[in-house]
């Protein structure tokens, strides 16, 4: 048979993947080690190792204010997504009506537009209301994006959704609020818990929608490029691994306590099965 | 019940379509309302004119909105080459590994595009972690790479090679494996496995992954501002530009007009092409 992959052609493949993924993984590495190194402006290979950087950015009160504005938006983000994606999701998956698959394009559109100008437009429409841009309008600017790729990822989980379970509990005299706490929000649960976690970490790295957005408050990613844009800071590798290493160990956390509660339930599943 | 279920999907779609009909919708049109307006001007209080879209036939903005297309297409075709043997591993050959790779690309989603573009300006200016190991090493000096052209590419491929890979990979997953046996059984080879049957079969997540990378491209601007210089100028620059050294909110809203209608156009051409409950629902 021509088509099943030879054992060589599977290691051309690994070999491929893992090149591509070096590919991806080797500006970081790159950030990282120029945050170890002493000079004010680096220059590789490196010749002196410090970690005077990371103490001066731990110290700094600037950049203790911009990790707080970054985490407050994050966390305001993931909670709106969650909530209105989770029933955004219900009506692109799950229910049948009318309008639905103009809907669901809909719903997909905003994610092809250039961040930037969804950003300025935001700004326009803000001052056309007389809001002076702060930090909350750029939790707005984050959901326009942000919102409808939770939507569709939670959209994913709840197609592989047994209507059957619902109506049964109906016709068992639940009420609709009944079935969705009972329910419908158990069964998407994984999906719920992905889209919180993909709207944390998009909106917590984005840039190109606070850039316009953030009035006279500052992300971390907006900081960081205003000082690699210009007035250059040896603060900025050291900062920037510092995100990097926040979002690995976020991650890495998220995963584990999932994972953790899958093998639980699986675990007292068993107990209680005969 | 048949009711109830269909007034159900409208009421559940009515949070997301209220806030983006607040963040989304509602921007959009004030963009299109100060489009209008008289240059440099900051109210949607005036008697409508088209002289914004005058300044931008009449000036060189064309240069700059070519440069976002043809920067956009150079790299979807090359995202395309490069993610395609890819994708069709992680569809077809790897196991677990599908799922490690996956993970670790995913990652570096979350990872400000800022961060990971200044980590290429260190690998590639003089010095860099590039050419300073070459000297160091082998003696070798080559100097600066970046600031031109092909960087600029190169940093778009970097940025959008998960939005080409995943649907990609979504897409050859679609491909049935008795469909590809079958044809192999009767005498077909690899060229034309992939020209017959993976191909055509697996073109919505081809057209998706396309559309999604050219269009989020031709909004691009970091790239060109961080690794290309502003050796060329392109069109989110112009319009970012307009609004904050210019100063000309309705010159910028013009441009934004002329960038969104392109993008929506082809967004429009591919959306209808397409039956995401197909694409998602499979997966």
């Amino acid at each position: 048979m021509v088509i099943q992959s030879t054992q060589r052609q599977r290691l051309g493949f690994l070999l491929y993947g893992v090149a591509a993924l070096i590919f991806l993984y080797l500006p970081l590495a790159a950030v990282t080690l120029a945050s170890f190194s002493q000079k004010r402006y680096v220059s590789f290979p490196i010749a002196r190792y410090t970690t005077q950087w990371y103490e001066k950015a731990f110290e700094s009160l600037t950049i203790s204010d911009l990790f707080w504005t970054s985490l407050t938006i994050a966390l305001m983000v993931t909670a709106i997504c969650m909530v209105v994606g989770f029933f955004g999701a219900l009506a692109y998956a799950r229910y049948s009506w009318r309008g639905r698959k103009t809907y669901q394009k809909f719903i997909l559109l905003p994610i092809f537009f250039p961040q930037s100008v969804l950003g300025l437009a935001l700004l326009l429409w803000v001052n056309f209301l007389g809001i002076v841009p702060s930090w909350q309008t750029a939790i707005a600017a984050h959901l326009v994006w942000i919102a409808p790729i939770a939507t569709l990822i939670m959209a994913i989980q709840a197609y592989s959704f047994d209507p059957a379970l619902e109506e049964a509990a109906r016709d068992m005299g639940a009420s609709g609020w009944q079935v969705l706490r009972e329910i419908t929000l158990p069964l998407l649960l994984p999906g719920v818990i992905s889209a919180g976690l993909f709207s944390f970490l998009l909106s917590w790295g984005n840039f190109p929608l606070s850039l316009f957005t953030t009035g006279a408050d500052l992300t971390l990613p907006e900081w960081l490029y205003a000082k690699m844009v210009s007035g250059y800071s040896p603060l900025v590798p050291a900062v920037g691994a510092l995100t990097v290493l926040g979002v690995t160990v976020f991650l890495t956390i998220a995963l584990t306590v999932m994972w953790l509660y899958r093998r639980g339930r699986r675990v007292a599943r068993r107990q209680v099965g005969p | 019940m048949r009711k109830s279920l269909r007034r159900a999907g409208l009421l559940s779609s009515l949070p997301i379509l209220a806030l983006l009909a607040l963040v989304f919708v509602a921007p959009l049109l004030v963009v299109l309302g100060f489009s209008v307006m008289p240059t440099k001007t900051f109210t949607l209080l005036q008697w409508p004119t088209l002289e914004n879209f005058g300044t931008i036939v009449g000036q060189t903005y064309y240069k700059s909105l070519l440069w976002s297309l043809g920067l956009s297409l150079a790299t979807v075709v090359a995202l395309l080459l490069i993610c395609y043997p890819l994708a069709f591993a992680m569809a077809k050959v790897f196991g677990v590994f599908t799922n490690v790779i996956t993970v670790l690309v995913v990652l570096t989603l979350f990872v400000s595009e800022n961060i990971r573009l200044f980590g290429w300006v260190l690998v590639f200016m003089k010095g860099g972690l590039l050419s300073g190991t070459l000297k160091a090493w082998l003696g070798l000096e080559i100097g600066s790479l970046l600031y031109n052209v092909p960087v600029t590419v190169f940093g778009l491929v970097y940025v959008y090679f998960p939005f080409m890979l995943f649907p990609l990979t979504l897409g050859i997953s679609m491909v049935p494996d008795e469909l590809r046996h079958a044809a192999a059984d009767l005498g077909a080879s690899r060229w034309t496995v992939l020209r017959e049957i993976d191909l055509p079969l697996a073109m919505p997540g081809i057209l998706v992954g396309c559309m999604l990378t050219f269009v989020l491209c031709t909004g691009a601007m970091l790239e060109s501002k961080l690794l290309g210089g502003q050796k060329v100028i392109v069109m989110a620059d112009e319009i970012e530009t307009a609004f904050t050294y210019g100063q000309n909110w309705p010159l910028g809203s013009a441009l934004s007009v002329v960038l969104i209608s392109l993008i929506g156009m082809i967004a429009v051409f591919v959306l209808r092409r397409i039956d995401l409950d197909q694409i998602l629902g499979k997966t």
